[in-house]
C-alpha cells in the first residue's frame, strides 16, 4: 500500500519542477508547458486524496481542471500566434508591451 | 507490486518533467512532455480512477499536445543559443530550496479527513465511470454546465484571435 504521503510529495515536486520551468524557460511555448505541469501536479494531489478519503468530488473537480486546461493551451496558443505573426519573436522578454 | 509501479510511474514523471523543463529543442520538451502525462495516467490508475486515466490520455495526450505540437510545427521556431532567462542560477536556488522544505514539511505531516462515501468496494461494483457520472450529473451540474460555457467562450476566443486578417481589417488599423 503507497501511503498517501509519497503522491503528496511526487504531487509537490512535479508542481516545483513545472514553477521552475515558468521562471526560467524564455520561450512562450515552453512555458505554457511548464503551467500543464503543474495543472497535473494539482490532478495527482485531487485524485490521490479522493482515492485515500473516499470521496469522489476530488476525481469530478480533476475533469474540471482537464477541460480548463484544454481550454487555457487553446486560446494561450492563440495569442502565441498572433504576436509571432506581428515578427515578435516567441521569447517572454523581448514581449514586454501591451500596445505598439 | 504496486509499490514497483507506484515507482515507476513517479520517478519517469519527474524525470520526464525535469527534461520537459530542461530540454533544448522545444519538439523535444513536448515528448517528454507526453511522457509525462502518460506516466502520470497510470498513476491514476493505480489510484482506481480509471476514467480519469482514459480522459487524461484521449484529451491532454490525444488533444492538448497535439495542439502544442501543431503550433511548435507551425511556427517552426529556431531555438537561441540562451534559451533560458539570465539570472537563472538564481531563481533556481530559490525554487528548490522552497521545493526541499515542502518536501520536509509533506513527508513529517499526518494526513487524515472525513471519510466521503465513495469507498473503494462502492466504486469498484459499478466501475469508476458510473460513480463519476452519477456525480457529476446530481450534485455537480451546474459546475458542468459552466464548464460548457466557458469552452464555448474559450474556443470563440482563440479563433477571433487567431483568424487571418483580412485586408478590410487591416484598412481599418491603417484608417
Amino acid at each position: 500500500m503507497v501511503p498517501l504521503s509519497a503522491y503528496v510529495a511526487l504531487s509537490a515536486t512535479l508542481f516545483a519542477t513545472g514553477l521552475i520551468g515558468v521562471l526560467i524557460r524564455r520561450n512562450f511555448i515552453i512555458v505554457l508547458m511548464a503551467v500543464e505541469i503543474m495543472l497535473n501536479a494539482a490532478n495527482i494531489n485531487l485524485v490521490a486524496f479522493s482515492h485515500y478519503l473516499e470521496s469522489m468530488t476530488g476525481q469530478i473537480v480533476a475533469l474540471f481542471v482537464i477541460a480548463i486546461a484544454g481550454g487555457e493551451a487553446a486560446v494561450g496558443l492563440a495569442i502565441i500566434i498572433v504576436v509571432f505573426r506581428g515578427k515578435i519573436s516567441t521569447n517572454v522578454d523581448e514581449i514586454n508591451l501591451l500596445k505598439w | 507490486m504496486v509499490l514497483a509501479f507506484f515507482a515507476y510511474c513517479s520517478l519517469v514523471s519527474i524525470v520526464a518533467g525535469f527534461l520537459t523543463v530542461a530540454l533544448k529543442n522545444p519538439v523535444h520538451c513536448g515528448i517528454a512532455l507526453l511522457t509525462l502525462l502518460l506516466h502520470v495516467a497510470g498513476l491514476f490508475v493505480l489510484l482506481n480512477a480509471e476514467f480519469l486515466a482514459m480522459v487524461q490520455i484521449i484529451v491532454y495526450a490525444g488533444a492538448i499536445l497535439v495542439l502544442y505540437l501543431f503550433v511548435l510545427m507551425l511556427l517552426n521556431l529556431k531555438t537561441d543559443e540562451r534559451y533560458l532567462h539570465s539570472r537563472f542560477a538564481l531563481i533556481l536556488f530559490a525554487a528548490v530550496a522552497i521545493c526541499g522544505e515542502l518536501l520536509l514539511l509533506i513527508v513529517g505531516s499526518p494526513f487524515g479527513g472525513l471519510k466521503g462515501d465513495a469507498p473503494t468496494e462502492v466504486v469498484l461494483k459499478d466501475g469508476a465511470s458510473y460513480a463519476i457520472g452519477i456525480k457529476m450529473f446530481s450534485d455537480y451540474l451546474l459546475q458542468f454546465e459552466i464548464i460548457g460555457v466557458f469552452l464555448t467562450g474559450a474556443i470563440v476566443g482563440a479563433i477571433v484571435l487567431a483568424k487571418t486578417p483580412t485586408s478590410a481589417d487591416i484598412d481599418n488599423r491603417e484608417g
